[in-house]
């Protein structure tokens, strides 16, 4: 039972984390229909920002929550700076031309940054500075939640609300739906495209760096091909949530993670090795597409002629 | 001059070319001119990656689907021909004793190159049923997500190699791998120039519209999609026996975006944009390595090292600035016909739409 | 028309590879005994290993540097040609194939992986340039022929050697494994540790994995704590190795961890800091030891590199150009039979990771330490040295890998056999991937 509840926290904190950065896949994908391949590699921008900052400004030596907070909000705002300047001088060139143009655009831009991030910082895994004390609170047996844990589910819900905050209830939220509900239309209404665009960029790159920086806490090991792989998984959980759908997002992730780990703990009983954990998301995503391609919360959008 | 004949008389040449060159990797050389084992190695993998593109291209070009698991494909192909060859090379070979050894050995890769080619269309089938009735980049994620599940399941199967990699009888050479590549250009351009090859265009420019017009694009779109992913097979067959050793880190990510990468600067849509961009993708690299050290302040950044961001950063910059690639939608006779009749493009999709 | 042009330019464009070589001869390079002695470097310098890659590359750069300050080989300067092959098999085997036909190099070093190895040995074999590994362990790399060979362990060796200390000194009955799936070297210590582990009455009870690119090992580690062992054995790199000790101790799992060589890194006190208490590897050697070899290597790389201490990667990789260069010096030149068969007979090299001596499957024999882990001080406390007789002497199963390869390559062991390090050719020859022959080969010395 004890065992049944960790692999339950152990399930749901790394759940968050593909929340979090599937809400970034999503609300691009809502507004542009299209999957921004690099968005994995903000998450491993994120971090690395967090960790310049961490060590630039000395925070490894002495830990804090000051210290955590900065080293978050920095990096989030970075992330974002980044984010939306991808967007302006890789993807905004090619938004007129065809689908496929852009697609391959973001693969270019993701190999792009891990490439240059190997040069720069190497390939080698480096550690990321515990920013905050990290105790282990025992609930009952053998289960325990650590406060790095704690720390990511508070903070991911708390970013969560947020966004549904910004998308739902602020005018610059009307003006991103508007935009992913029809961009031409939205144009003629007078909302500057552009600025929502570069905007719904700027929160999913922070949205993917929060997630960066909060994984180095729980996970202290950061390397420049982090991202790839859980940028991946991510993605699978907004299509399984529903592509575009913000609450989709949270539901999908956190049913990946917990498919997983309940894959790489109880797998074995049934003959499923843990090497089969990566296979787990994917193969998901197949039953999906079968049985309901719009996602859990999804629903069918008829094509316009 | 009917089609027909001019394709024939094109294959005719590019066969005399093959068996030039194949004697120039001999060890008298052509009249005396050789080519070492080096260039003779690129010159196949250039061949294996003119299979691998136009099949690609079949897909991503002509039928206007994104699919970037070309790699998976591939991959299936060349284990489960490996895994007949490894433990069965030998039985087919006395086997086929009749032809003589070389004729066994040939005999024995083209049964090789059939099993490969359909566990290769299988793998095809199952992933394009499910992603290709629906419109929309479905196809995308989930290819790639299946390039990554066969790798994780070979990994896993020690037989074939796991994580050491498997040594693989040389059953390939030169010349097989380049006959090869001249057929698959051949049969993807007879297709293209088919009743079904207009079909897969009409769905590349408006899939409603098509549908419209009675052509039924699931069923298109996924058999355009089993003939990609059956060459795809064949590339990963002469890959396993040129090579000669087979590991799951051939078949990563990186490989399948070489081959969309080749298509894409080649011009998707183009025959002859997909044989040139793979030219250039197997090239381009090896050039990149006469490249001297750059020093910035005291740092000095190997070449070396810098190779990938270089490739990554060519790729964006064409999309950028050419975003229909070298040729476009165009083939090579249409760059002389450009000059009698200025061919019309749309400049805004790049002669997609 | 339009078609025949298509194949006539896209077959021109192939033309500047068939540039006027004239062929003819022997392929593999002969030493004519004047100007520099080019080597060849190979290994993933931009891909997803490269720090092993960059590691191989400064360890050889530095005996390089240190062999040439003095002079260099009987007056010839060594020059070095690196090459990148991104971490992939057939890029490796494409490298090797221009440093050996366009360099025309007298002698390659490389790869740490032992797939990129198992790719790329065939060329140089064929081409008859020795090729010296630094790193890959896998018995079948060497197996490959009689010009292929390493300075480092490999797998058997080393599982063994932890599965004997897990066993014999920290008397454990039961252990978990979790290695990396994605890596040989980890399978090859698994394989060998539990073999060897079970031989000595005690019990693996329950085997996890992971891949090079988690972010979460809890789901395993949880899965392992129900089991409740002994020791787990962690064959795998630093890079994961850290935070799987610390998510180990988060979830109150204090049991000895243990692993290899892989784990050698000083990144390995960041990334895993308390939780590397109560730790211990087999290793070639310890940075630690105060040994003026080793002391005077360790400042060297540290002066040359940004003050980064070398990992074991770096310290086989020096040693590999260290008995190149001696090598070429003892066979007077290059010519590659004489300095094949002058590498074949290194013995008792005093290498920076032990007395290397070669033997007759050219494999490296020297003995293996086992060290444990001092977070606080961030030092390896020297634990016990377990000698190679020690290894274990049934474990031919990997020679019983009877593909087409493995028979060629025995049949190349027995020419090699000419070579000085052994006497008891016959009676071994088929034994070409068994430890005890290695035993044996010892034994004469």
């Amino acid at each position: 039972m004890d065992t049944f509840v960790q692999q339950l926290i152990n399930g749901l904190t790394i759940g968050s984390i593909y929340a979090l950065i599937a809400l970034g896949y999503t609300m691009v994908y809502g507004i542009l229909r299209f999957i921004n391949f690099a968005h994995g590699d903000i998450y491993m921008i994120g971090a690395y920002t967090g960790f310049v900052l961490a060590t630039s400004l000395g925070f490894a030596m002495n830990p804090s929550i000051f210290a955590f907070g900065v080293t978050l909000l920095g990096s989030m705002a970075i992330a974002a700076a980044i984010g939306m300047a991808i967007e302006r001088f890789a993807y905004r060139p090619v938004r007129r031309y065809s689908r496929m143009t852009t697609l391959i655009t973001a693969i270019g831009m993701s190999l792009f940054i891990e490439n240059l991030f190997v040069v720069i910082f190497s390939g080698t895994p480096r550690a990321f500075p515990q920013l905050l004390q990290n105790d282990i609170y025992p609930l009952f047996g053998n289960a325990a939640i650590s406060s790095s844990q704690l720390l990511i589910f508070v903070i991911s819900i708390a970013l969560m609300v947020l966004l549904q905050y910004i998308v739902f209830y602020t005018k610059i939220g009307k003006a991103m739906r508007a935009v992913s509900f029809n961009i031409n239309s939205a144009k003629l209404m007078g909302i500057n495209t552009d600025f929502i665009i570069a905007f719904t960029f700027a929160l999913g790159s922070a949205l993917a760096a929060a997630g960066g920086v909060l994984t180095s806490q729980y996970n202290p090991q950061i390397n420049p091909l982090m991202g790839i792989i859980i940028g991946l998984k991510a993605f699978v959980a907004a299509v399984l949530g529903g592509i575009g759908n913000i609450p989709g997002a949270v539901l999908g992730g956190l049913i990946i993670g917990l498919a997983e780990t309940f894959v790489v703990g109880y797998g074995q009983n049934i003959g499923i090795p843990s090497t089969y954990r990566d296979a787990v998301a994917f193969s998901i995503l197949i039953l999906v597409l079968l049985f309901r391609p719009a996602g859990i919360l999804g629903s069918n959008v008829q094509e316009k002629v | 001059m009917p089609t027909w004949l001019k394709t024939f008389i094109g294959a005719i040449v590019a066969i005399v070319l093959l068996l030039v060159f194949n004697a120039m990797l001999s060890r008298d050389g052509f009249f005396g001119i050789g080519i070492d084992d080096y260039n003779g190695r690129l010159l196949a993998f250039i061949a294996i990656n003119i299979i691998l593109a136009t099949s690609l291209n079949l897909i991503n070009g002509f039928t206007g689907q994104f699919s970037i698991g070309h790699a998976g494909f591939m991959a299936v192909g060349a284990y489960s021909s490996a895994a007949l060859t490894v433990y069965y090379g030998k039985s087919l070979e006395s086997a086929f004793a009749f032809l003589g050894e070389t004729g066994a050995q040939a005999a024995v890769l083209i049964v090789a190159i059939i099993l490969g080619a359909i566990v290769a269309a299988l793998a095809g089938l199952l992933v394009g049923i499910p992603s290709l009735r629906l419109k929309g980049d479905y196809l995308a994620i989930v290819t790639l997500g299946f390039a990554e599940i066969i790798r994780i399941v070979i990994l896993n199967i020690d037989s074939v190699g796991g994580a050491t990699g498997l040594t693989v009888p040389g059953y390939a050479n030169f010349f097989w791998v380049g006959l090869f590549a001249i057929l698959t250009v051949v049969i993807v351009h007879n297709i293209v120039k088919s009743d079904m090859g207009r079909a897969l265009v009409s769905i590349r420019e408006d899939e409603l519209a098509a549908e419209a017009m009675g052509v039924n694009t699931t069923r298109y779109k996924v058999i355009a999609f089993v003939i990609s992913s059956a060459f795809a097979g064949i590339g990963g067959v002469l890959f396993a026996h040129y090579n000669r050793f087979l590991s799951t880190n051939d078949f990563g990510f990186i490989r399948s975006f070489e081959i969309i990468i080749m298509i894409v600067l080649g011009g998707m849509g183009s025959m002859t944009g997909a044989i040139l961009g793979a030219i250039i993708v197997t090239i381009l690299p090896e050039l990149l390595r006469q490249l001297p050290d750059i020093q910035i302040g005291a740092t000095v950044f190997k070449f070396a090292d810098l190779r990938l961001v270089i490739f990554a950063l060519v790729l964006i910059l064409t999309m950028i600035l050419r975003p229909q690639g070298i040729l476009g939608t165009m083939e090579i006779g249409g760059l002389f016909k450009r000059f009698r009749r200025e061919p019309r493009m749309d400049k805004n999709t790049g002669g997609l739409k | 028309m339009k078609k025949i042009i298509t194949s006539v330019l896209t077959l021109a464009l192939f033309a500047p590879f068939a540039a006027c070589v004239q062929k003819g001869g022997e392929t593999g390079s002969t030493g004519d005994g004047t100007g520099v002695i080019k080597i060849g470097v190979y290994g993933d310098l931009s891909g997803q290993t490269s720090n092993f890659g960059k590691s191989t590359r400064q360890g050889v750069e530095l005996a390089t540097e240190e062999v040439n300050a003095k002079g260099g080989i009987g007056g010839r300067k060594i020059q070095l040609v690196v090459e990148d092959d991104q971490g992939r098999p057939e890029q490796a085997k494409t490298v090797v194939s221009k440093l050996i036909n366009q360099d025309k190099v007298s002698a390659v070093i490389g790869e740490v992986a032992s797939t990129n190895s198992l790719a790329a040995a065939p060329v140089a074999q064929e081409a008859r340039v020795p090729m010296i590994t630094p790193s890959s362990t896998n018995p079948k790399v060497t197996q490959v022929g009689d010009y292929i060979f390493r300075v480092c362990f490999i797998d058997p060796f080393q599982g063994s050697v932890m599965a004997k200390f897990a066993a014999n000194s920290l008397k454990a009955k039961t252990a978990a494994i979790f290695g990396d799936v994605n890596s040989d070297y980890s399978k090859g210590l698994t394989e060998f540790f539990e073999g060897e582990f079970t031989k000595l009455g005690s019990k693996v009870i329950m085997k996890q994995s992971y891949t090079q690119n988690d972010q979460d090992y809890k789901g395993q580690l949880t899965a392992i704590r129900s089991a409740n062992p002994d020791v787990i054995y962690v064959p795998g790199y630093y890079g994961q190795v850290g935070i799987i000790a610390k998510q180990a101790r988060e979830l109150g799992m204090n049991q000895p961890i243990l692993g290899g060589d892989g784990w050698d890194s000083a990144e390995l006190w960041a990334l895993g800091g308390a939780a590397m208490k109560n730790t211990f590897i087999s290793n070639h050697y310890s940075v630690d030891d105060p040994s003026p070899a080793i002391q005077t290597f360790v400042k060297a790389y540290k002066a040359k590199f940004n003050n980064v201490a070398p990992d074991a990667i770096a310290a086989l990789a020096y040693d590999a150009m260290n008995i190149l260069a001696a090598s070429i010096q003892k066979a007077g030149g290059t010519d590659s039979a004489k300095l094949r068969d002058s590498i074949a007979a290194t013995s008792a090299f005093p290498g920076v990771t032990g007395n290397i001596t070669l033997d007759k499957d050219r494999n490296a024999i020297k003995p293996a330490v086992v060290l444990e882990l001092n977070p606080a001080e961030k030092k390896y406390i020297y634990k016990e040295t377990i000698a190679v007789d020690g290894a274990p002497s049934n474990t031919a199963t990997t020679g019983a890998n009877m593909n087409a390869n493995t028979m060629s390559s025995q049949a190349n062991a027995n020419m090699a056999n000419t070579a000085p390090t052994n006497t008891n050719m016959a009676s071994n020859a088929n034994a070409a991937a068994n430890v005890n022959g290695n035993a044996n080969a010892a034994g004469t010395k």
